[in-house]
């Protein structure tokens, strides 16, 4: 039993890492700070939740997981807020959004 | 009041859950200081529909999987594109009109969008027009085909 547990934490722990990598891998690969954003936005929603899986597997107090239950909230709650804030002071900014027709 | 006391009762159990402590004296402290700050908050006239949206939570049970669900199929796929050649990178900015009256409904659907990987809400306007960013036009299609408009609207009670 100990045995699928540690193998199901492994494999969350590791493709939530492949996510972060990914993500991270985007904010270098995309061509403007709007489209970088949805890089960034990887590595604290699928990233995030992936390893916060992986611990939750790995606790029996349930003091611990209602913790880390908290974290994801707090984050949807405050991702989307930082993500926006970025790209509206960009647009404000002057920073014009990277298109195809007009690089 | 009523939502001043359920305010209050979130509060104590969200302190309960972070210390840990159950001895009557500490459990004593962690109560009143929940009771000070849903007095301060009633003063400050933030316990409303929007500061403590706790009506909202039976509802949110049919919400907050789909949009996980959601958020998954878009990582799946924002990974993709940047793994994938650089042409396949299209971004696109475009304005979509929420059908949401209220200003909580427009920002959870605001803030919906933004949390999907693919598309972030650059501007939200009072009359219900979101100015959406989206990487490549499958998730712009995604923002356009309205069904996180729909279930926002149901989520929040105006559909």
């Amino acid at each position: 039993m100990s045995l699928i547990l540690d193998l199901a934490t492994w494999s969350a722990i590791g493709a939530g890492c492949v996510f972060i990598l990914v993500g991270t891998l985007g904010l270098l690969r995309l061509p403007d700070v709007f489209s970088r954003l949805h890089g960034a936005g990887m590595t604290d929603t699928l990233g995030a939740g992936l390893l916060v899986a992986g611990m939750l597997m790995q606790t029996t107090d349930w003091l611990v997981a209602a913790k880390l239950v908290l974290i994801l909230v707090f984050l949807a709650f405050t991702s989307p807020m930082t993500s926006h804030a970025l790209a509206r002071a960009a647009l404000h900014a002057g920073l014009q959004p990277w298109t195809r027709d007009k690089p | 009041m009523g939502r001043t006391v359920s305010l209050a009762v979130v509060m104590a159990l969200l302190w309960l859950a972070l210390s840990g402590h159950f001895e009557p004296w500490l459990l004593g402290l962690g109560v009143a200081s929940a009771v000070l700050v849903a007095w301060i908050a009633r003063r400050l006239e933030a316990v409303d529909h929007e500061g403590h949206p706790l009506h909202l939570a039976p509802r949110g049970l049919g919400y907050w999987p789909w949009l996980a669900a959601e958020i998954v199929k878009a990582n799946v796929d924002v990974a993709r594109t940047i793994l994938s050649s650089p042409a396949s990178v299209d971004p696109a900015v475009f304005r979509v009109k929420a059908g949401q009256k209220d200003e909580l409904g427009l920002v959870i659907h605001a803030n919906s969008i933004t949390l999907t990987p693919g598309t972030v809400t650059m501007d939200v306007e009072p009359d219900g027009w979101l100015t959406v960013h989206a990487l490549t036009p499958a998730t712009r299609a995604g923002v356009e085909s309205g069904e996180m408009d729909r279930r926002v609207s149901r989520f929040v009670g105006e559909a």
